[in-house]
């Protein structure tokens, strides 16, 4: 492919998620500097590897670079070391919804919501930014992230168990 | 279906991702399971909550700017090179990457990356040739490190890193823009006593890292490696185990994660 052909390519089907990739650029490496660098390098790669996209989905591929991207920056620090014992178990709400109105008031306040999300380990943020924020389906979710639909489902599952516990825990460090 | 199986479809069901049917079911045990009916509420306040409280980031304009700025670099890179090149080169080398490409294609259908690396070695050793011919092997010539790095920038979308290993009998000699699969790589140049050594670094799109594989060519040694997301090829008239070192060298200062910017 010519690369003209392949600026016109990204320019129509991926330049319209450059919002999409930073925002999952910017939940992933927690900070503006880090985040434009990030998708500045994943666009290098889209770029030159564009031709993969073929007639697929635009922002899902796009995503998939930047995660790859982010997880390759932050391979310094630790980043799966985050995959924990939490348990696996479904019976979940228990302790923590013994009061729904401390959920219901720590929902509602955003600052609880956006620290709680920013501490949830790496794998857990992401599927709860690529379901709730970019509102993807779990196929593509599956897409973006390598894993089987299961896995994903699992995952968001324990991803949003840990969200409620870190919005119920929060109250009790800051009220 | 029992409170377990129910809980276990949750999310699946506040997600649309279950079929009428399935939903159905579910609606009518909530009807009549308390505790259920509290785990679905909690788990959709939650949604909610997040939903209005966690920001979306915006990509700023000055992302923007530099995204557009990088699409707008690249239609030039080509016409550099076509004065440099016999035509002949040109058609031999948009044959290689045609089948280059064709093979990337196929490598998502067969989970086989030998097709690309051989072509990807035919052209790294042909550009390593042409460098000692052409007469021209660098285009910047200097020892050291913080002069050749800083000149890449802005010649390519990526910052490669670059060391100088003399102590360990691999002296830095310069720097190079060169081409492979039709797109801008860096070159970097070493000596080890007579014998050139190019260093051929362009970012890849999987990050998995790989060992060093080494192999023969033409009566030259290659050997190549993905690091940080980075294909690195290092060619040269060297034997196989002292390029061998060489990449383990170049692997050694590449492990920690790169400089960010570029």
């Amino acid at each position: 492919m010519f690369l003209p052909k392949k600026v016109s390519r990204f320019e129509e089907a991926l330049l319209p998620h450059l919002d999409a990739a930073y925002n999952l650029a910017r939940w992933l490496m927690r900070n503006d500097a880090d985040a434009q660098d990030a998708v500045q390098d994943a666009c290098v790669r889209a770029l030159r590897f564009i031709g993969g996209l073929r007639g697929g989905d635009g922002r899902v591929w796009l995503l998939k670079i930047v995660r790859n991207t982010c997880y390759t920056r932050l391979s310094g620090a630790r980043i799966r070391g985050t995959e924990t014992e939490f348990d696996e178990e479904m019976h979940s709400c228990d302790a923590a919804a013994t009061n729904p109105e401390t959920l219901l008031m720590r929902s509602r306040d955003a600052d609880s919501v956006n620290r709680a999300l920013e501490q949830l380990p790496l794998e857990f943020r992401e599927v709860i930014v690529m379901r709730e924020l970019e509102g993807l389906s779990y196929k593509k979710i599956a897409e973006a992230v390598e894993l089987p639909i299961g896995t994903v489902m699992s995952r968001l599952a324990r991803a949003r168990k840990r969200m409620h516990q870190a919005l119920i825990a929060s109250t009790h460090e800051d009220s | 279906m029992t409170c377990e199986n129910i809980r276990s479809l949750v999310h699946a069901y506040l997600d649309s991702e279950l079929d009428l049917a399935r939903s159905l079911e579910i609606e009518d045990h909530l009807r009549g399971c308390e505790s259920c009916a509290r785990e679905v509420a909690d788990v959709r306040m939650l949604r909610t909550g997040i939903a209005n409280g966690a920001v979306y980031h915006q990509a700023p304009p000055a992302l923007e700017e530099r995204v557009r700025s990088l699409l707008a670099s690249q239609p030039h890179r080509r016409g550099e090179r076509d004065t440099k090149l016999p035509r002949l080169g040109w058609t031999l080398i948009g044959a290689a990457a045609a089948v280059a490409f064709v093979a990337i294609l196929l490598k998502d259908v067969l989970p086989l990356p030998l097709a690309p690396v051989a072509n990807t070695t035919h052209e790294v050793v042909a550009d390593h040739v042409r460098s000692l011919m052409a007469n021209h092997l660098t285009d910047v010539a200097s020892s050291n490190q913080h002069t050749v790095k800083p000149w890449f920038d802005g010649r390519l979308d990526f910052a490669p890193a670059v060391t100088d290993f003399k102590d360990q009998g691999f002296s830095l000699i310069g720097g190079r823009l060169d081409y492979v699969e039709n797109h801008p790589v860096a070159a970097i140049v070493y000596k080890r006593r007579e014998h050139v050594i190019n260093l051929f670094v362009w970012p890849m799109l999987h990050m998995e890292d790989s060992r060093p594989v080494a192999e023969t060519r033409d009566g030259f040694s290659v050997v190549h490696w993905t690091q940080g997301a980075m294909a690195y090829w290092a060619v040269s008239s060297v034997n196989t185990s002292e390029l061998e070192k060489f990449a383990d060298l170049v692997r050694e200062a590449g492990s920690s994660p790169l400089p960010a910017r570029q």
